[in-house]
């Protein structure tokens, strides 16, 4: 294991060399760094190229600079990390820094909310193989899958920014539009409910009756302009999730399980009063702090139930806590919209279409939280809907493999019940596979996503690469590309260790 | 992977009509059925069995002569009146003159852009590089990966170590890092080299043989991992002791058997392709203005967006057209070559789970059902479809 581990990080080492030499040459010889000023009539032309062949050493050849940037990358071994200065004069090492917390911020979120969704649907398409569910979400992966990213994001602009806010500044649903998403929330929850064709048709139309109703109310009580989600709906959706967490992990006959989970519902109700003058105080790491209480709460509300299954208990407890903390947290930002809304910075018009963070904004941690939010919308959903669908269809074809096994069956024929099937013979091991994809994406997360930062103008690690690139400017674009390669293949080294400490079939040699 | 289980699977849909509508007698032995198919046979018929495959490769078909037809290649002239770069008179503002009632497509059936160009005409010419592109870039991926995974897979040892060192080392260069770097020397078009002067004539095909030498690297892989395994079969040994060379043994013997990994992920990295070409050519590395590309048109108009949507429409679709048609293409394959992997048809796999479901109706309780099945499917040789049934004998169908 250690020999293997040392084996191939020695490879890797040897792999980043004559990659990084590659790489700096290729940029280094792409083009003329002194093209702008050949061209230009500026009086002090010479002075500047002069100025510029000094900053990026042109007159020594590209090769030889390549192992003088090294002798300055060695460094970094040692703590001293010298990756040369951009154009502009700023040290590379700053300039990451930078990016790298644009791009983290862009694209975390995504990538955690692709996983979520696309894992999840997955294994319903698996376990409803060939429904009219399973052919809408595989046609539907396809698309996302075909769809080039630039042009989904210049129509969410258009839409999802400048519809949107239009929408914002009158919220009124016409009876129509609010009927004609009612029928489309129908038909959706009908296919996805399965059954009798009698079945579909009741959920379709409680669906139906259910959105179109609160569209109406939202229009009617201008939610949309002043929303809030209230102690009545937060004790209701989370009684519902009580017994929808319950039933997922640990079956309704666990009844401890869910007294544990609606507890902690009660809980959460009981201090929806008390604490929001606390809210009203907030910073990122009391929210820390406080998400962390919220959970130990939700456990020991397990704990205290007991019941034949302590450990389901206080899963159920712990996860329905969670959820009723963010629904609290979620109401408390809704709060603050009238104020984000009618700042003098925003104007009226929310979603914004570039940018990571309004220039300005002067405002406590809810109105830049929703200021975060409201710029980190439109890229979240791109990014999610391009990488939504391999997720879908690995899950989909990992999940349909395991269901065929031999233990699938022994499981069932010794009367284990579906639940138990699904979410602990099956669903434990479909995500082996997952596991490794999922190791493999998030090495390949900080390369950034260079055309979405492009078309938000968001300055990240894809941005700067670009723009590196272009000016042939080899620092910036080689402190990227270090980065994005010590984490890829360190993480491809995580996935073959993952894999082989879930899957005790393999083993590393 | 073994021809066996493979016939088997194609009799269990040739036979579902023919055996089932008769008495399910045992004893009966379907001789015209299970009579040799060759591996093309039998993928052949499994792709068309695939009603998505079959919706791709027509939609495909359709803007392939479309897009060739109308605007000409090379030498031959196209049937559409307009250039894509040809400057006409402005109708209407430009507003798509294709009408529905009454149906007619008028003298711009896309509309024109700002200065007059003919829409339909250009965004012919940008699918026409994104095929061409595609294309080249399979072919020359295609046949890289082919090789250098052959000959890592077959040789082992040093050889192996190399070209798998190589392989490394290129799948972590940035592909875009590459296409910046063709298109500004292919940009110099003063530099006078022979590369430059090529480049700015043939554009799109420099493009495609640069993208198509560094995406190999990922056929590459699966190539050599077919072979690892395949060079440890008998026949391989039989051809070496009857004297075949190493060539021979490669592209003859072994390589026939690795196709579906080469077709299936050829496929693949073709649908990437369309959308890489259209991204780089979107970022300005790529195919650059006086010629056109999907991926170009998109970033020239997209401020244009609120006064002249059908210049962003247009293109979309198309991208989104053929990237989806390959992609649903590519399903179609791996589904014809991988044995495990069954018909995409919950028609036939209903109608099969019904015609089973009525001798165990009429049979007295649910343990004759089970006797039912056990003496039909002997009786037919077929091992049951497990997605029909929800869980079948793998076993004997061998691992992958």
């Amino acid at each position: 294991m250690v020999t293997y581990v040392v084996r191939r990080l020695i490879t890797a080492a040897l792999i980043l060399l004559g990659a990084s030499f590659l790489v700096y040459n290729l940029t280094a010889l792409s083009g003329d760094p002194l093209e702008e000023f050949r061209a230009s009539n500026l009086p002090n032309a010479a002075a500047l190229m002069q100025a510029r062949t000094q900053l990026l050493d042109l007159n020594t050849p590209a090769p030889i600079r390549y192992f003088k940037w090294l002798g300055g990358a060695a460094g970094c071994v040692v703590g001293q990390c010298d990756l040369g200065k951009t154009l502009a004069g700023q040290p590379v090492t700053q300039a990451l820094g930078q990016a790298l917390v644009q791009t983290l911020t862009l694209v975390t979120g995504a990538t955690i909310l692709a996983i979520l969704v696309g894992v999840a649907l997955g294994i319903v398409t698996a376990l409803r193989q060939y429904s009219a569910l399973d052919y809408g979400v595989t046609f539907m992966a396809f698309l996302f899958f075909s769809l080039p990213i630039f042009w989904i994001a210049v129509l969410l602009k258009e839409y999802g920014a400048i519809g949107f806010n239009n929408f914002l500044a009158h919220p009124d649903i016409p009876i129509p539009a609010a009927l004609g998403i009612g029928i489309i929330a129908g038909v959706i929850a009908g296919v996805v409910a399965g059954g009798a064709l009698r079945r579909k048709a009741i959920v379709g139309a409680i669906a139906f009756a259910f959105v179109t109703l609160v569209l109406v109310v939202a229009s009617l009580t201008q939610w949309f302009r002043y929303p809030g989600l209230g102690l009545g709906v937060i004790l209701i959706a989370g009684v519902g999730l009580a017994f929808g967490i319950t039933v997922l992990a640990a079956g309704l006959q666990n009844r401890r399980a869910l007294y544990a989970g609606l507890t902690t519902v009660v809980i959460g109700a009981a201090v929806y009063f008390p604490i929001q003058p606390l809210l009203d105080l907030a910073t990122p790491l009391m929210i820390v702090i406080l998400a962390v209480v919220t959970i130990a709460v939700g456990v020991a509300a397990g704990y205290f139930w007991g019941g034949y299954d302590r450990g389901q208990g206080m899963r159920v407890g712990g996860i329905t806590a969670f959820v009723v903390a963010a629904m609290i947290l979620l109401d408390r930002f809704m709060q603050s919209w009238p104020a984000y809304f009618d700042n003098g910075k925003i104007r009226g018009r929310p979603i914004a279409t570039i940018g990571a963070a309004t220039p300005n904004l002067q405002g406590d941690f809810w109105l830049s939280g929703i200021d975060a939010f409201t710029h980190l919308i439109l890229p979240t959903i791109a990014l999610v809907l391009i990488s939504l669908a391999s997720y879908t269809r690995y899950t989909r074809s990992s999940m349909l493999e395991v269901m065929n096994m031999d233990y699938i069956r022994t499981a069932r024929a010794k009367g284990v019940s579906e639940r138990s099937v699904v979410m602990r013979h099956a669903f434990r091991n479909a995500l082996i596979p997952i596991a490794t994809i999922v190791a493999l994406d998030i090495g390949a997360l900080i390369g950034g996503a260079v055309i979405t930062e492009t078309v938000f103008s968001v300055r990240g690690m894809g941005f700067m690469f670009l723009d590196g690139i272009s000016h042939v400017d080899p620092n910036p674009v080689m402190g990227v590309f270090v980065c994005v390669a010590i984490t890829a293949l360190f993480f491809n080294l995580v996935a073959d260790l993952i894999y082989s400490a879930l899957d005790p079939r393999v083993r590393v040699k | 992977m073994s021809q066996q289980s493979q016939q088997e699977d194609v009799a269990t849909g040739t036979q579902a009509g023919t055996t089932q509508s008769a008495e399910p007698v045992a004893g009966v032995e379907p001789v015209l059925e299970t009579k040799g198919l060759s591996l093309g046979q039998i993928v052949r018929r499994r792709f068309f069995g695939h009603s998505g495959a079959l919706a791709g490769l027509v939609v495909f078909a359709i803007i392939f002569i479309l897009a060739f037809s109308s605007e000409g290649w090379g030498p031959f002239p196209g049937w559409w009146k307009y250039q894509h770069d040809q400057v006409t008179p402005l109708v209407n503002e430009g507003v798509p003159t294709w009408t529905f009632a009454p149906f007619s497509f008028g003298d711009h059936p896309f509309g024109q852009d700002r200065i007059g160009r003919d829409l339909f005409a250009m965004t012919m010419r940008g699918a026409q590089q994104s095929i061409v592109v595609m294309i080249i870039i399979g072919l020359v991926a295609g046949v890289i990966g082919v090789v250098v995974g052959a000959l890592a897979g077959y040789f082992r040892g040093w050889v192996e170590t190399i070209l798998m060192r190589l392989t490394d080392i290129i799948i972590i260069i940035p592909v875009l890092l590459l296409a910046a770097v063709m298109s500004q020397t292919a940009g110099r078009r003063d530099a006078g080299t022979w590369f430059a002067q090529f480049a700015a004539s043939n554009g799109v095909v420099v493009l495609g043989i640069f993208l198509g030498l560094v995406l190999w690297v990922s056929l590459a892989r699966l190539v050599r991992g077919e072979f690892l395994s395949l060079r440890e079969r008998e026949f391989v040994d039989a051809a070496r002791i009857s004297g075949a060379s190493n060539f021979r043994i490669i592209f003859k013997h072994i390589l026939p058997n690795a196709v579906g990994v080469v077709i299936v992920n050829g496929t693949l990295i073709m649908s990437s392709a369309i959308l890489l070409e259209t991204a780089l050519s979107y970022l300005g590395v790529g195919v650059k203005a006086p010629d056109t590309s999907l991926g170009l048109l998109i970033s020239q108009n997209q401020e244009a967006f609120s006064t002249r949507p059908w210049l962003f429409w247009w293109p979309g679709l198309f991208i989104v057209l053929i990237c989806l048609s390959i992609n649903f293409i590519g399903d179609g394959l791996r589904d014809a070559f991988d044995p495990r992997q069954k018909k995409f048809n919950a028609k036939k796999a209903k109608d099969w789970r019904h015609r089973k479901a009525v001798p165990a109706v009429a049979a007295p309780g649910g343990e004759a059902k089970l006797e039912v099945d056990a003496t039909i499917i002997p009786a037919i040789g077929v091992v049951p479809d497990p997605e029909a049934h929800g869980g079948a004998d793998r076993s004997e169908r061998g691992k992958p």
